[in-house]
């Protein structure tokens, strides 16, 4: 990832922000521009807003294989959360043992490094989750 | 007066027992007992000075109602930043919502860092110059593998957020006390740090906390039994009872703090962390003592009274929340998750 892109998402990797349309009340993340019900109705009105980082497990899988970045973590679990304002997103589950992990279990988002372009290069943070107890 | 609003805490999750260490080295198994350190902290893989900081900074925004907005200052104390050059600071205030209109640094003095981040947010919020400052110690420290320092070296950090309105606790004094003393250090690109053995004691840990202890002591005209709590910075679970007791503490006054013997040194996060469980606990009139030591060295010394408003913050999650939730891993895994192997195609 080029280091302009990773600048660009900050706020919703750190902060989960998305938009809401102001007409229809619905929740979109990642963020769009337009939204989908109400169209032109909503262009250029878009407001934007913050997640709460809390939802539940709406399906999930676990690696054992990971990529390069990844492979002292496996085996680890990424899922599909479906936060509280409607969204669906895909993020890592930290710190369970994986079979505790269910779909429907509640969880809020956690602030973790996700990656790092090399050694020497920039290291991406932002959101993962871990399940509420 | 200037004091703390609000505080908050991170302790990762994962353990390692000491003697699981002296197994892998062929050391006695008991050496936790010698060291008072039976168990330490162990950061995961996609933990750092950073996501521990950013933890522990919502945990503090969390328990309040400061707007992030008004937060003008946010400094970070480590001796494990994740980056050589590139704050770590900037991004807990992006993180925690705060900014853009703010000063922000990352402050580097071994175990004492946290305390002077604290220090210089008082000076700025006492001469107005900002109205909420944000101090945060907090370490993923590092020790070289078969050295004193593996049993100790661990993870952890808690945020205190400055000001004058609305204080949980005000800070009636502070007091340092500082010197070239070459005990401990890390140069430029070595990974693990490097110490004197013992002359990190005497000449070192001691001088300097008995010293900035007693001055601050001098300063308010108190003696040790006129505080509740006190809490010393703790290399190992040793060093701060004994120092306590030179001094006249009890091992009541002392027990709340001393976190070591369980989650091992958090360096730049021990002495806050200490506080933090202190304040966990604490009800108002308490006066707690708090003395931190950074090696190289110095030593921050405070005076605080805990005030009413503590009885309506959310204390949670509390330290020993952080504590109790763990998960003892072997030394193998340990390696793993500090990353000391070497991995193909590296």
């Amino acid at each position: 990832m080029a280091v302009p892109r990773f600048w660009r998402e900050i706020p919703q990797r750190y902060n989960l922000e998305g938009t809401e349309c102001p007409k229809c009340g619905k929740k979109y993340f990642p963020p769009k521009s337009v939204c989908d019900s109400c169209r032109r109705e909503s262009i250029g009105k878009m407001k934007k807003v913050k997640m709460s980082g809390k939802g539940k497990i709406y399906t999930y899988t676990v690696i054992h294989v990971g990529s390069s970045m990844f492979q002292l973590q496996t085996p680890y679990v990424m899922a599909i959360i479906e936060l509280d304002e409607g969204p669906r997103i895909t993020g890592q589950i930290v710190d369970c043992e994986i079979n505790d992990v269910k779909i429907g279990m509640r969880v809020e988002s956690v602030f973790r490094k996700i990656g790092e372009e090399s050694k020497s290069g920039v290291i991406y943070y932002g959101y993962k989750f871990r399940l509420i107890k | 007066m200037v004091g703390i609003v609000s505080y908050g805490a991170y302790v990762p999750r994962y353990r390692i027992e000491s003697k699981d260490i002296a197994k892998v080295w062929g050391k006695d198994e008991n050496i936790g007992k010698g060291l008072g350190v039976f168990s330490k902290s162990v950061p995961g893989l996609d933990e750092d000075v950073a996501t521990i900081s950013v933890e522990a900074a919502r945990n503090a925004m969390k328990k309040c109602s400061v707007d992030p907005g008004e937060i003008g200052a946010v400094y970070v104390g480590s001796e494990s930043h994740p980056y050589a050059v590139k704050p770590t600071a900037t991004i807990v205030a992006e993180a925690i919502g705060a900014g853009p209109h703010l000063t922000a640094a990352d402050y580097e003095f071994a175990c004492k860092a946290g305390t002077a981040a604290i220090q210089t947010c008082m000076g700025l919020v006492s001469s107005d110059m900002i109205k909420y400052g944000l101090a945060i110690g907090s370490d993923t420290s590092q020790g070289a593998p078969g050295d004193a320092l593996e049993y100790s070296a661990s993870a952890g950090g808690a945020a205190f957020l400055i000001g004058k309105e609305n204080v949980i606790a005000e800070i009636n004094k502070t007091y340092s006390y500082t010197t070239d003393t070459p005990d401990f250090w890390r140069r430029e690109s070595q990974k693990y740090p490097s110490h004197g053995g013992r002359f990190t004691g005497e000449p070192a840990y001691f001088k300097h906390v008995m010293n900035c202890a007693k001055g601050v002591l001098e300063k308010v005209g108190a003696k040790p039994s006129d505080y509740k709590y006190a809490v010393f910075h703790q290399p190992n679970g040793k060093f701060p009872v004994r120092a306590a007791k030179m001094l006249g503490f009890t091992s009541e006054q002392i027990e709340t703090g001393l976190l070591t013997p369980r989650i091992g040194n958090t360096y730049s996060g021990a002495t806050p962390l200490g506080l933090a469980a202190i304040l966990d606990v604490a009800s108002p009139g308490d006066r707690i003592f708090a003395v931190s030591y950074g090696s190289g060295a110095g030593s921050d010394g405070f005076d605080i009274t805990v005030t009413e408003s503590i009885e309506r913050l959310d204390r949670n999650p509390t330290v020993e929340s952080f504590i109790a939730n763990s998960k003892f891993i072997d030394y193998a895994t340990y390696v793993r998750y500090r990353k000391k192997l070497h991995l193909g195609g590296e």
